[in-house]
């Protein structure tokens, strides 16, 4: 967890403290400014750092190509066209054709399709559970959070990779219930973070005002502690979509992913793989970059948002 | 200190029941019940009922995970019918050679990533900076597999140099002493966990260069040679012993690649068979083992750290 100056400390230094900063950190206020929101200081922060508008860029180029490119590259991707099978790339496909003749790109916009679905939703519910799960867990205090801490730690500490290969096994499993089987194994990472969060925030000032204002503690939570963590909130959301993708590949190379004439990136890569020693180049490479490029933008996009949510790194 | 051991020791206990607890529901999710599951789905009402009775299905749930506890306490994880061997002895088997690559793999990793980690955190914004982070993510973005096969393709297939598979042989020596066939399999651990460790360790630095403490060995006189490696290094290494802690069940069971890629006879490997022949009696035991494994060690890594840490004890 990232430590920042006490602010009483900070402000005994006058200018932010040049002996407790790191040397990247921007002076203290500027006179005269206005104050901006934290979220449009945040996107100066953000925009500054050029890996993570590079990894924003191929995120959108990515979603764009898996969503809207199958209207624009019409390719049969329903029925088997063996007469293709193993087809070198050219002019009609560019990327030639897999072992049942599928068109390549028409591949990897349907197993992009699969991919960023199961990760962006599986993300989302984890960590839209997990954050509920840590800041009724941190606020409560007490036995409660311990106990329910204690589920977190069970679930943490069980391979989660074994409990989806069983699940797999056990329902061999659509889009949807992917997207439910990655999250239910995920949701333990943020609900720690925010947990974590909330412990610290619950005895800020601002928080304790409410209770002494009367206020009930679901407004605490919700207008007090969820905003502030909302910055760990996203961070790790981001972080979340990467590691899903990665979850969802694995598992597709192990041949429990998504089940034919669907497709994801993984279980693309894994069939490509067992024609490696044949140098069908186009069945591996285009699957493998493509999943490293999105997992590595996604990474890009979390770091960035994290220096954008650090406060201390903002320009105020 | 004794206080601090209780507490962890009642936590410990308490979270080593959850998993048992998930695990046996995800042992009674077999869709028909497991009498289904091994008689198959041709198997008559009468069948069924016969055999319920005989193995103690139509018992309460109460009471049969009272009996899977006991026997699970007592090592008993059942007898596997497709290996014809109880599921303990091919366990213990296959558990030491897991551990032995996942050591050394996490240990290479480890001595990679963390002295970049330092260098990336005291040369931050430069060049060298930029281009480990650069490698960094294409390790951290690869799917394990997809190295292990690309090194195998590069070194074992098109250069000859290193074999395609690891050790064969069965016991943790005969392992050892091959090892030549231990490289690829040991570089893929290392190439996907250098990542991780360089990333934790810079961002562990940056956080401690602004600690009051670092300020006060400046301002007593002390070297930069001596506040890096005497007080920021030996802080950020708590970060990354805890980290480790936590990792361990994703280092487990992130094996399962690697030991099917390079066809290693370790736990993973038995694991993905076990899925292959729908196994679940063999796949939970496994689960079950590993995590026990994990949460005990993350209890000895603990008590480790509050008698070498005081504050830990107090927190």
């Amino acid at each position: 967890m990232a430590m920042t100056p006490h602010p009483e400390i900070a402000a005994d230094f006058g200018s932010s403290g040049t002996l407790l900063a790191p040397p990247d950190v921007a002076g203290g206020p500027q006179a005269g400014e206005k104050p901006r929101s934290m979220f449009k200081r945040g996107w100066e922060v953000f925009a500054e750092n050029r890996l993570a508008l590079v990894g924003l860029g191929f995120v959108i180029f990515v979603l764009l190509f898996s969503f809207v490119g199958p209207m624009i590259y019409k390719t049969q991707q329903v029925s088997v066209t063996l007469a293709d099978a193993y087809c070198t790339p050219s002019a009609q496909h560019l990327l030639g054709c897999d072992n049942l003749g599928y068109d390549v790109v028409g591949r990897l916009m349907q197993g992009g399709q699969s991919s960023l679905e199961v990760g962006l939703a599986a993300a989302f519910i984890s960590c839209l559970f997990g954050s509920i799960y840590g800041a009724v867990s941190g606020f409560a205090g007490g036995l409660v959070d311990a106990f329910m801490m204690r589920i977190v730690d069970a679930v943490l500490s069980i391979p989660f990779i074994f409990v989806l290969i069983i699940l797999a096994v056990l329902f061999h499993p659509s889009r949807l219930a992917f997207i439910g089987f990655i999250a239910a194994t995920y949701w333990p990472q943020p609900a720690r973070l925010v947990r974590g969060e909330t412990l610290s925030l619950r005895t800020r000032e601002y928080v304790a005002a409410v209770k002494v204002a009367g206020g009930r503690s679901s407004r605490a939570v919700l207008r007090h502690i969820m905003p502030n963590a909302i910055g760990t909130i996203i961070v790790q959301a981001t972080f979340a979509v990467a590691d899903a993708i990665i979850i969802l590949s694995s598992l597709g190379f192990l041949g429990f992913g998504v089940q034919l004439p669907q497709t994801d990136w993984g279980s693309m890569l894994s069939q490509g793989l067992s024609f490696l020693t044949l140098g069908y180049w186009w069945l591996i490479y285009p699957a493998g970059i493509i999943i490293i490029l999105t997992v590595v933008a996604f990474n890009f996009i979390g770091d960035a948002l994290r220096d954008a949510f650090e406060t201390r790194l903002q320009r105020r | 200190m004794t206080g601090y051991l209780i507490r962890r020791v009642i936590q410990t206990i308490i979270v080593t029941i959850i998993v048992t607890i998930i695990t046996f529901v995800l042992l009674h999710l077999v869709p028909g019940g497991e009498v289904r599951a091994v008689l198959g789905i041709r198997a008559s009402k009468a069948e069924i009922a016969a055999d319920s009775r005989l193995w103690g299905f139509d018992q309460p749930l109460y009471v049969q995970y009272w009996k899977w506890l006991w026997q699970l306490m007592h090592g008993n994880f059942g007898f596997d019918i497709k290996y014809s061997a109880p599921v303990s002895t091919l366990l213990w088997n296959a558990f030491p050679r897991t551990l032995v690559l996942a050591f050394i793999g996490t240990a290479v990793g480890l001595l990679i990533g963390v002295p970049l980690g330092i260098l990336q955190a005291v040369r931050r914004y430069t060049a060298v900076d930029h281009v480990i982070t650069g490698i960094g993510f294409i390790g951290y973005g690869s799917p394990t597999f997809f190295v292990g096969l690309m090194l195998v393709n590069w070194f074992a297939v098109d250069l000859h140099i290193f074999p395609a598979f690891a050790p064969q042989s069965t016991s943790i020596i005969g392992i050892l002493s091959d090892p030549v066939a231990l490289i690829l399999p040991v570089a893929t651990y290392a190439f996907v966990a250098f990542a991780l460790w360089s990333r934790f360790m810079r961002s562990s630095v940056l956080d401690n260069i602004v600690q009051d403490y670092v300020r006060t060995a400046r301002a007593k006189g002390a070297s930069e040679k001596r506040v890096l490696w005497g007080h920021i290094f030996r802080n950020s290494l708590i970060t990354i012993v805890t980290l480790l802690g936590l990792q361990l069940p994703v280092i487990i069971g992130g094996s399962i690649f690697i030991e099917v890629v390079f066809n290693y006879p370790g736990m993973g490997l038995l694991f993905f068979n076990s899925a292959l022949n729908t196994d679940i009696q063999m796949m939970l035991a496994i689960t079950v083992l590993t995590t026990i494994l994990t949460i005990l060690g993350n209890l000895l890594a603990d008590i480790g750290y509050a008698m070498l840490d005081p504050r830990v004890r107090y927190s």
